[in-house]
């Protein structure tokens, strides 16, 4: 090794230039603020915006109930969504016929009806199949289900709105798969993989990338989805809450939207940071950029310290 | 003792457009055999028929006594099922033109994937095994680095070690140094090398002239299809019998 010395007195001095000056950027945030303390000042002081009204209500119990149970359709949907979206998506890809055409008869449907009508689909199933049997056909029955006999708005939401999605999921997972390099599946078969654990191994796990940020979107864009489960009819949605069930018993309709939206918006943001960290999980390699690990063990060898 | 590689007239169509008219060739047990010839002419699609990542149409292609892609049921062929054709690929390590590492592992984890999720071993001989191989091809150093951090040559250095890991008895090579700098070229070759001295048996399609002169025992010329010539490298290089060797080399040499 032959050490090149970096700080020879004769090293010229770090330069210390005058920074570039923005100053239209200066101009413009200013005119911004302006307009936005405008805004503001007009909207605390107009009486139609009820603000008392709206901060006695925020908070308000059926509001915040409301808020869970459309953080929880909308998760518990997402899930739902994306599990049959992957399986959708994989069949799709799939060698075998059979599973191809399934795939595709499901997008077909689920893709071109609207949400809404398929939601009072869901919410009539009791009433379109009275009960459930399994056994033979024209056999024995070995089991029985009065559907009429339950009350299962919610989980018919959730059903509704999860088969709805995972038709669109599949497409984004297929486009995700799509992008994966032949070459890497490829190189997996060659090693003797399956084809399931190529596609679970090397393929989904770098799809990832290309799913995430179009399925963030999906998942703020089922948030204000539930606002329809009214159809099946579920009614104590954040929407359904502050709309029917308050709104037009005190006739404010104003405040009590300023309400829905406020609560939409912040569960909105607790998703996005929660979409941030999962992106930054599946960057992994991405980049010839050294992770902080590596470079505090580089650092360290060059310290002269062992090998952690 | 049956050769390692075994073909015999063995064909590959894409449709209509006929890739492979009839290869026979042998490869023995420790043997390196080089395939050289202008692209297009059959060299890759011919090695991805060696482990089944293409199927052959007819012919008859046996890897240690094998029969690839088809159970032979007497009377008829059937064809393989996917787990059997994976199985078969287990013992034949493939390196390609463009490495293919998983962008998504670290170099460590690229190597012990196959043996723990494919063969089942335990992850700590894995490893152990891994650090040997990447010792084995000089960059235990990179253990931890992902593809993305490593130059070219070193990313083929460890989808070689990445092959080794499932110690295969056959090696195939897809151009293993056209995608890289020159002077990356040599320590893959390097390698490669190595691993002839070893014993290991390599079917490697190349540009490297000097490469196949060295290390190759057999040296195939293939253009449209067909092997125009082939023999011992040293031979084919210096007194090519062929007009369209005599062409290639000219312009290569």
């Amino acid at each position: 090794m032959t050490d090149v010395d970096t700080s020879s007195p004769t090293s010229p001095a770090a330069i210390d230039a005058v920074p570039l000056r923005h100053p239209w950027r200066w101009v413009a945030a200013v005119v911004i603020v302006i307009l936005v303390v405008l805004f503001l000042y007009g909207a605390a002081t107009n009486k139609a915006f009820g603000w008392d009204t709206y901060a006695k209500y925020l908070f308000d119990k059926r509001v915040t109930q409301g808020a869970w149970n459309t953080l929880q359709l909308t998760v518990y949907s997402m899930v739902l969504a994306i599990v049959l979206g992957v399986v959708l998506a994989v069949m799709r890809l799939s060698p075998n016929p059979v599973f191809r055409s399934v795939s595709w008869a499901y997008l077909w449907i689920f893709r071109g009806t609207p949400v809404y009508v398929q939601l009072v689909f869901w919410g009539l199933m009791p009433t379109i199949y009275k009960s459930v049997q399994l056994g033979v056909p024209f056999g024995p029955s070995f089991f029985h289900l009065n559907l009429q006999g339950l009350s299962i708005p919610f989980l018919l939401a959730i059903v509704g709105l999860a088969l709805n999605e995972a038709a669109y999921m599949a497409e984004i997972i297929r486009a995700g798969i799509s992008s994966v390099p032949e070459g890497q599946s490829e190189a997996s078969t060659a090693l003797g993989m399956s084809w399931g654990m190529t596609m679970r191994r090397t393929v989904l796990p770098q799809a990832m990338r290309v799913i995430i940020p179009p399925t963030g979107n999906e998942v703020i864009s089922m948030l204000k989805t539930t606002s329809l489960v009214t159809a099946v009819p579920y009614t104590l949605d954040l929407y359904g809450i502050t709309s029917r069930e308050i709104a037009s018993r005190i006739f404010e309709p104003v405040p009590l939207l300023l309400v829905a939206a406020t609560w939409y918006l912040a569960v909105t943001s607790v998703l996005m940071v929660g979409q941030f960290y999962l992106e930054r999980y599946f960057s992994r390699g991405a980049t010839r950029k050294l992770t902080t690990k590596q470079l505090e063990a580089l650092a360290k060898a060059q310290m002269g310290e062992p090998h952690p | 003792m049956t050769p390692m590689v075994q073909a015999q007239e063995v064909c590959k169509s894409f449709g209509a457009l006929h890739v492979l008219k009839g290869i026979t060739l042998e490869v023995g047990r420790g043997e390196v055999l080089c395939m050289v010839g202008p692209s297009g002419s059959g060299k890759s699609t011919f090695l991805r028929c060696i482990n089944h990542l293409e199927q052959v149409n007819a012919g008859r292609l046996y890897v240690d006594g094998d029969l690839i892609g088809y159970r032979d049921r007497g009377t008829k062929l059937h064809e393989m099922s996917p787990r059997d054709a994976a199985k078969q690929r287990r013992n034949i390590g493939m390196v390609f033109q463009h490495f293919n590492l998983f962008p998504h592992r670290t170099a460590l984890e690229n190597i012990i994937e196959a043996p723990i999720h494919v063969k089942g071993v335990k992850k700590d001989a894995a490893v152990a095994r891994g650090k040997d191989l990447l010792d084995q091809v000089g960059l235990s150093e990179k253990a931890n680095a992902y593809p993305a951090q490593l130059s070219g040559g070193q990313q083929q250095r460890v989808a070689i070690a990445r092959a080794l890991a499932m110690n295969p008895k056959l090696m195939l090579f897809d151009e293993p140094t056209s995608a890289l700098d020159p002077e990356l070229v040599g320590e893959v070759l390097g390698v490669m090398k190595k691993l002839a001295t070893e014993g290991m048996t390599m079917v490697v399609v190349t540009h490297e002239m000097g490469f196949a002169r060295e290390v190759a025992n057999q040296l195939v010329f293939m253009d449209a299809g067909v092997v125009v010539e082939s023999g011992p490298p040293r031979e084919v290089l210096a007194k090519p019998q062929h007009e369209r060797t005599k062409a290639f080399l000219s312009k290569v040499l």
